[in-house]
């Protein structure tokens, strides 16, 4: 098998992905960077993220605002001093992408303009019209082509981590175009693979969010943190799940449902503000996860809208007017238009909350370290823990960057004083395993199991015992039926038997991830009896700080469920307190 | 739901088994709010775990699913169904190589891009914690619809000229070099200049505009090229008729 | 087992009737030699003139024989289409940017209809056609 020695080898080609290559060729040239990605680096997830990245600037704003509305938005399940790191880094982070090119819109005097986000006390959001993510990606990349050091493998798949004497020494990848199966010799290993929002049926997510490096890293032995709290975007498309960015809210839009009324004045978050002058941290502006919520209590009275494509509420931008919804939401009005045939400019849209994002993932340290020295994580894939329990809106594409760089300077500090590879036969062993495995799948003949019912089957099952709200009974279903799945899964054959470019293959691989992830999903779910941030139990319907201030850790045991332990969470400065979304108080 | 059903023609090509590409029928029911790619995604689902294309956010943004769709340039979310009538043939975008089934070769535009030398060069430093450069609104309008190009070489397929003459570095490699020499805060024209006011650049250009009929995201790289030619030419005329204004 | 990319061939003229935006550009570009050939036209004009008035006049009858009049129909429809795709795709080569907004297309291009206009009375006026 060939192998390709490198230094920094990084698992991913998104916004983390990319603002780790950077760091590590800006701070030291001399250092080899393979970039692998199993998509070219513009088709990233980063890419569809709309509503902007979170930085303080304004003079009425704070760091300190920012850790609170954080802390506070993650119902104090964020580690406190990674939260500090955050706020502290952002306005740099960003101001740096700046320089890159990126182009923010502007005040009209040529500053960086900021908007109002949801669960955010002050305006902070840096934008790019609703194309952040777009825009942010797409800087990243152009800039990373400055750099002879960064070597990229576009379109190649990681199968597994390579681990000996303790350490992760590489990994082992098929390049998707031939089938050849390679093995990366490195010092220093990044996954930024992003989430795993294709586990569920309704999803904002693209087709390559599949969890593939959680798997990789869980399977390795790092344990998989806060896996339960899966976030419902409140505003989705309710054909095609694609994402309406918050923004729309942020600049003024309302919800309603079938009787006309504003609805979350009814679930905590008013009272009603003034049409068009959103206030911050009430009503629309509340956060992610108290919007969802507040969707299944309206679906249960009856008061949601049905439509073709089942119940939803309606987002109305009216009153926004044609000009504004123009220059800020360009893209939102040509996705209702083209998916759905609605014009924001006049008429309200139907939506609905859609899966979004993972705030759990790869458990890291605050300088993204893994517990296997030489193995760092950042981004969605990762959870350090800066989200807690939900996540701000805006807070994502700034961890991107934030904690891109912090892996680097992770990796190359560890560099320092790392030693070669001693034991060159136990890695080429691990990787013709890994070969072995995938070359499996190719002779098995072909069963009764088929990779898109599995598919079905696992997505059926999270949406409808994992999702918004969840009960005992339904998660121990859940449990069973993804144990079940996972058996079945190693009966799975290949129809398509060519090695170039095939997708047959890649599906099963991802489908393979997507299982580990949701298993981890279920069992952490099931083990947590309080309700918290994103995680809602009809059976156990309060916070509970005293059992629950703490962490998932769910650890990855074969073919057996997993084993869920909890890690304390980091409190320095802010004790737990009550997420009040309620407006009319200072 | 209006439910119909539809037949796709779509071209099938295993390097390791077909001399030669070979065209697959498949009947598809479907949704009356589908695009293509929601019938390609059944169709893999369902009927045929061999069929081999890109894809990924479904909402125009990523650019992975550029096909031919009845011999146009489209992105395959972003063509309905209800648009169509008859067999619907689906062919991987013209003008690359093909690599398997709908995906192709890119290599060549990924070198394109890379040449034209498409990030900030700044006109002057300035450090991190001195702030961001500043930029009016006006400003950033005179660039950021060239910055609106999401990849997905639509414009390099329904090129002629790139079609004939392959050397061409192509609409959208030199649309995003101007989208930098048109940015208030760069200094680096010149530099790309040397790279895309060539024969291979601009000059290969005869103004088809195909490129910008075909552009999903209204870029209209036609308008960037042609912006490129008038500069490269006015750069010409002052370096041989006032050559003391060279550096 | 490995890789083998297919490349698929342009027919180097057959291009044109792929599609109905080729053979519009086409037609574009074809143009030219309907304007190059009137532009000889006028030249050999000119010549005839200079060598006397017999010379002259034989030309001018010619001008006005069935072919003649055939070649400055078909001229005058393709330099109409010349001119006509010429202004309307100028915008695009010379936007202009007035505070923050473009100038519409439509401002751009009819300021060349309208010079174009004048032009052209002014040169029928001249030519004593009223």
């Amino acid at each position: 098998m060939e192998t390709i020695q490198t230094d920094v080898a990084i698992i991913g080609a998104g916004g983390a992905g990319l603002r780790a290559a950077i760091a590590v060729a800006e701070t030291n040239p001399n250092l080899r960077i393979a970039l692998v990605s199993k998509v070219y680096p513009m088709r990233s997830h980063t890419c569809a993220a709309e509503g902007g990245a979170a930085g303080v600037i304004k003079a009425d704003d704070s760091l300190e605002h920012h850790f609170n509305d954080t802390v506070g938005g993650g119902d104090w399940l964020c580690d406190q001093d990674a939260v500090d790191y955050l706020v502290q880094e952002a306005p740099k982070e960003l101001t740096q992408l700046e320089h890159w090119g990126c182009p923010w819109s502007r005040a009209a005097d040529g500053s960086v303009a900021v908007r109002p986000f949801g669960g955010m006390k002050k305006e902070r959001t840096w934008f790019a019209a609703d194309k952040s993510g777009f825009h942010i990606l797409h800087t990243l990349f152009q800039t990373s082509l400055k750099y002879p050091s960064i070597q990229r493998f576009d379109e190649y798949y990681v199968t597994d981590l390579l681990v000996d004497e303790g350490r992760c020494q590489g990994f082992t990848a098929i390049e998707m175009r031939s089938g050849q199966m390679r093995r990366f010799q490195a010092g220093a290993v990044i996954v930024a693979t992003g989430g795993a929002g294709r586990m569920f049926p309704f999803t904002t997510n693209g087709a390559i969010k599949t969890g593939d490096g959680m798997a990789l890293a869980y399977r390795a032995g790092v344990p998989l943190k806060d896996m339960e709290f899966v976030q419902y975007h409140p505003t989705g498309l309710p054909n095609t799940g694609i994402l309406l960015t918050e923004a729309c809210r942020g600049e003024g839009g309302v919800l309603l449902n079938r009787h006309g009324r504003r609805y979350l004045q009814d679930h905590g978050m008013g009272p009603e503000t003034p049409i068009g002058k959103p206030e911050f941290k009430t009503m629309e502006l509340g956060p992610r996860d108290r919007l969802s919520q507040a969707f299944w209590h309206e679906q249960k009275n009856g008061n949601t809208v049905p439509t073709e494509w089942g119940d939803c509420v309606m987002l109305d931008m009216r009153h926004l007017g044609e000009k504004k919804i123009n220059e800020r939401l360009p893209l939102v009005r040509d996705m209702c238009i083209s998916y759905l045939g609605v014009d924001p400019v006049k008429d309200p849209v139907p939506v609905r909350p859609v899966v979004h994002y993972m705030m759990g993932g790869i458990h890291t340290d605050i300088n993204a370290a893994t517990p296997i020295p030489g193995l760092y994580a950042a981004g969605e894939c990762a959870c350090v823990s800066i989200n807690g329990a939900n996540r701000l809106g805006s807070n994502s594409l700034t961890e991107l960057l934030v904690f891109g760089r912090r892996a680097a300077l992770s990796a190359i500090d560890y560099l320092q004083s790392a030693r070669p590879a001693q034991n060159e036969a136990a890695l080429v062993a691990q990787a013709d395993a890994a070969q072995a495995r995938i070359r499996a799948l190719f002779s098995r003949s072909l069963g009764k199991e088929t990779i898109s019912g599995l598919r079905k089957e696992m997505t059926d099952t999270l949406e409808e015992n994992a999702g918004i709200y969840r009960t005992e009974q339904g998660l121990a279903a859940a449990c069973a039926t993804l144990a079940e799945l996972r058996h079945r899964y190693a009966d799975i054959a290949l129809h398509d038997k060519s090695n170039v470019y095939n997708t047959d293959l890649l599906q099963a691989l991802e489908l393979g991830s997507m299982l580990d992830c949701a298993e981890a999903v279920a069992a952490c779910a099931a083990a947590r009896k309080e309700s918290r941030g994103a995680h809602q139990r009809l059976d156990f319907t309060e916070r509970d700080d005293v059992a629950y201030l703490k962490h998932s850790m769910a650890t990855y045991r074969g073919a057996e469920p997993p084993q869920v332990d909890y890690r304390d969470v980091v409190i320095t400065r802010s004790p737990p307190g009550v997420r009040d979304y309620s407006g009319g108080k200072k | 739901m209006n439910e119909r059903e539809i037949e796709l023609e779509v071209l099938r090509y295993d390097p390791e088994v077909d001399e030669k590409p070979r065209f697959q029928r498949y009947k598809v029911p479907c949704k009356s709010d589908w695009v293509v790619l929601d019938a390609l995604n059944h169709v893999k689902a369902e009927q045929d775990p061999t069929l081999s294309y890109r894809w990924s956010c479904h909402m125009a943004v990523c650019g992975s699913c550029g096909m031919m769709v009845n011999g146009e340039p489209k992105l395959a979310c972003k063509a309905f169904l209800r648009n169509y009538t008859g067999v619907i043939r689906v062919e991987p975008l013209a003008h690359f190589p093909i690599e398997r089934d709908l995906v192709t070769v890119i290599d060549d535009f990924m070198d394109k891009l890379k040449r034209v030398r498409p990030y900030l060069i700044p006109k002057e430093e300035k450090s991190l914690a001195a702030g961001e450069y500043r930029q009016t609104p006006a400003e950033l309008k005179k660039y950021k619809q060239y910055t609106q190009c999401i990849n997905c070489m639509l414009c390099y397929a329904a090129c002629p000229e790139y079609g004939l003459i392959p050397k061409f570095i192509g609409p959208a490699a030199i649309t995003l070099a101007h989208r930098y020499n048109q940015d208030s805060r760069d200094g680096g024209r010149e530099q790309r200049q040397e790279e895309i006011a060539t024969s291979e650049g601009v000059w290969e250009c005869s103004f088809a505009g195909a490129c910008s009929e075909v552009c999903p995201e209204h870029v209209d790289p036609a308008s960037a090229l042609q912006q490129v030619k008038i500069e490269s030419t006015i750069d010409w005329y002052r370096d041989h008729l006032m050559p003391w204004l060279k550096k | 087992m490995s890789r083998k990319p297919y490349h698929r061939e342009v027919p180097k003229a057959g291009w044109v009737f792929d599609h109905p935006r080729y053979m519009r550009y086409m037609a574009r570009e074809f143009t030219c030699l309907f304007i190059g050939g009137y532009t000889l036209l006028l030249v050999v004009g000119i010549g005839r003139l200079a060598a006397g008035r017999a010379d002259y006049e034989a030309f001018l009858e010619a001008l006005g024989s069935p072919l003649g009049i055939a070649f400055h129909v078909l001229a005058l429809g393709f330099a109409i289409y010349h001119s006509v795709t010429w202004f309307n795709l100028t915008p695009k080569a010379l936007p202009v940017q007035i505070g923050e907004d473009f100038m519409p297309d439509k401002v751009i291009a009819g300021a060349h209809y309208a010079v174009w206009a004048v032009l052209s009375l002014g040169i029928l006026f001249l030519s004593g056609a009223f």
